[in-house]
């Protein structure tokens, strides 16, 4: 579904990522991990076009997406929940999630709304408020819903459980499970290698801007290399 | 007499607040201070004293018309001054900001000359309405209501279109903006258009109201339209319409009790005091940037 082949990143003098390559395959979830700074975030972001790569290509449903404006992405239907969540935070949380539908010209967008408030009922109770309102697992099941409204084929998630507490945090990876279940395909950057490992079909290790290990999500939960690095034995 | 300076400084202050509002929009999305909408509101001027001179057409036909050209020039010039700069260091845009300031004033001085021109007359019947002991000018009425109904529709833009919604997230977060599928590109393009138009729409109102259409109209006015907008807070936009009316009201009066010579001193004296106490300005927010 999604290539990306040999994709180079610079942040100025920096290597933010070198020779990068790996693949989703539709209907898979596929975790990113590795340690603080090696590259998570910048593949995302290449991937949705919002930071450019100085080589390499992009190749989406066998389409070269490598030079397309962000907004063009989103309209294929890649989607990205932000590191951060980076909620809207003075609109309301309703018009954060028209702004997720904001591609969209079809008369199902309410319908959809209505999916994400059944999914995610604390929304329904706030919709009104301004975003700045919700607590942390608050505003990361908005920014899950706001990525939902544009219906993606593919959703990259980063670090969703990001300063949420231990049940939150199993909660949202249950809610990505199901996701992935109704037919959305979904790339998944985590710190929280344990919880990521455990809800991957497969996954890639970065290091230092490099994929050094990639494999079956179970195979790199028991490989020792990846359990003394990223496990934490 | 306080209703009659009330009265005049309120118009003076919704066109302040019609242009400010145009730096406090730009602003807020691009964080880039617009050095060439004081010209913009000039040429706004210079469009609406043209219809009216040539076309005969009533005010309404002539800010309008003024509103549409310099909409399409404020497009034009964000495309070709400011977009290619976007990813350079913010002085590089704010100078060039500058030079499309001069040249803009340049060009209007080159065709229209250095003389204030005035208004055909009899081109607007003026009446003077007795209120108590004030007399206030249909002229003044015109000023505040045409003002109070572009910031009305203004306001439905944006809390209520689809663009206008856009142009918030993307004032709010740029590039989360883009991961939602809105081209922001074609907002900021948006912002420039409505900015312009408001401001040419001040032009046109500030030339009737004085009867004068000059190359160097825009300085001034343009300066302290931003000293409004900072007033009110800059990137806020019921923010500009205050600082636009408080300094228009404080302008005035500072006028009346005798201060005429530090006319132009008023507003920024305001602007500094206000920054002392409070440096976001009277509804500007502290940007806290979260990690």
């Amino acid at each position: 579904m999604l290539k990306v082949e040999n994709v180079s990143v610079n942040y100025g003098a920096i290597k933010a990522l070198q020779n990068v390559s790996f693949q989703i395959n539709q209907g898979e979830i596929v975790a990113l991990i590795g340690a603080n700074g090696a590259g998570k975030t910048t593949i995302l972001n290449t991937i949705s076009n919002i930071v450019p790569s100085v080589a390499g290509k992009i190749t989406y449903l066998d389409k070269d997406i490598t030079k397309l404006p962000p907004h063009e992405i989103v309209k294929l239907g890649i989607s990205q929940v932000p590191e951060g969540r980076r909620v809207f935070a003075k609109m309301s949380v309703l018009e954060n999630l028209e702004m997720g539908a904001y591609t969209r010209s079809d008369n199902e967008v309410g319908s959809d709304m209505e999916k994400i408030f059944q999914r995610f009922p604390r929304l329904n109770e706030r919709k009104k408020q301004p975003a700045k309102t919700l607590s942390g697992g608050e505003q990361q099941m908005l920014a899950m819903g706001r990525a939902l409204m544009s219906r993606p084929k593919l959703l990259l998630l980063d670090e969703p459980s990001m300063g949420l507490a231990p049940m939150l945090v199993e909660q949202i990876f249950q809610i990505i499970q199901e996701i992935n279940a109704s037919g959305t395909t979904i790339l998944l950057v985590e710190q929280n290698a344990n919880m990521a490992l455990s809800i991957a079909h497969r996954a890639y290790v970065l290091e230092t801007g490099e994929v050094v290990l990639q494999g079956d999500a179970k195979e790199l939960a028991s490989n020792p290399e990846v359990r003394k690095a990223y496990l934490g034995e | 007499m306080f209703l009659q300076q009330l009265v005049n400084g309120v118009a003076l202050g919704s066109v302040y607040a019609l242009i400010a509002l145009g730096y406090t929009m730009v602003y807020g999305i691009i964080t880039l201070i617009n050095f060439a909408h004081g010209e913009i509101f000039m040429v706004g001027a210079f469009i609406g004293l043209l219809l009216v001179s040539f076309f005969k057409v009533n005010v309404f036909v002539a800010i309008l018309g003024a509103m549409i050209f310099c909409m399409i020039m404020g497009v034009i010039i964000e495309l070709i001054a400011y977009r290619a700069l976007r990813k350079s260091s913010r002085l590089s845009a704010l100078i060039s900001a500058i030079g499309v300031s001069i040249f803009l004033s340049s060009l209007a001085l080159m065709v229209f000359g250095a003389d204030a021109k005035g208004f055909p007359d009899g081109a607007f019947p003026v009446q003077q309405i007795k209120v108590g002991s004030a007399d206030i000018s249909t002229l003044q009425l015109l000023i505040i209501g045409v003002a109070a109904v572009l910031m009305m529709g203004l306001e439905f833009i944006v809390q209520k279109t689809k663009i206008g919604k856009a142009m918030r997230a993307t004032s709010e977060d740029y590039n989360t903006s883009a991961l939602m599928g809105i081209n922001v590109n074609r907002v900021i393009s948006f912002t420039f258009a409505l900015g312009s138009a408001l401001a040419a729409a001040g032009g046109v109102l500030v030339g009737v109201l004085f009867n004068a259409v000059s190359f160097n109209m825009g300085l001034m006015a343009g300066l302290k339209a931003f000293a409004a907008a900072v007033l009110g807070g800059i990137g806020s936009i019921p923010g500009a319409m205050l600082g636009g009316l408080l300094l228009g009201v404080s302008e005035v009066f500072g006028v009346a009790i005798g201060y005429s010579s530090y006319r132009d001193a008023i507003a920024f004296t305001i602007l500094v005091l206000v920054l002392l106490v409070k440096p976001t300005g009277l509804l500007g927010q502290k940007i806290t940037k979260k990690v």
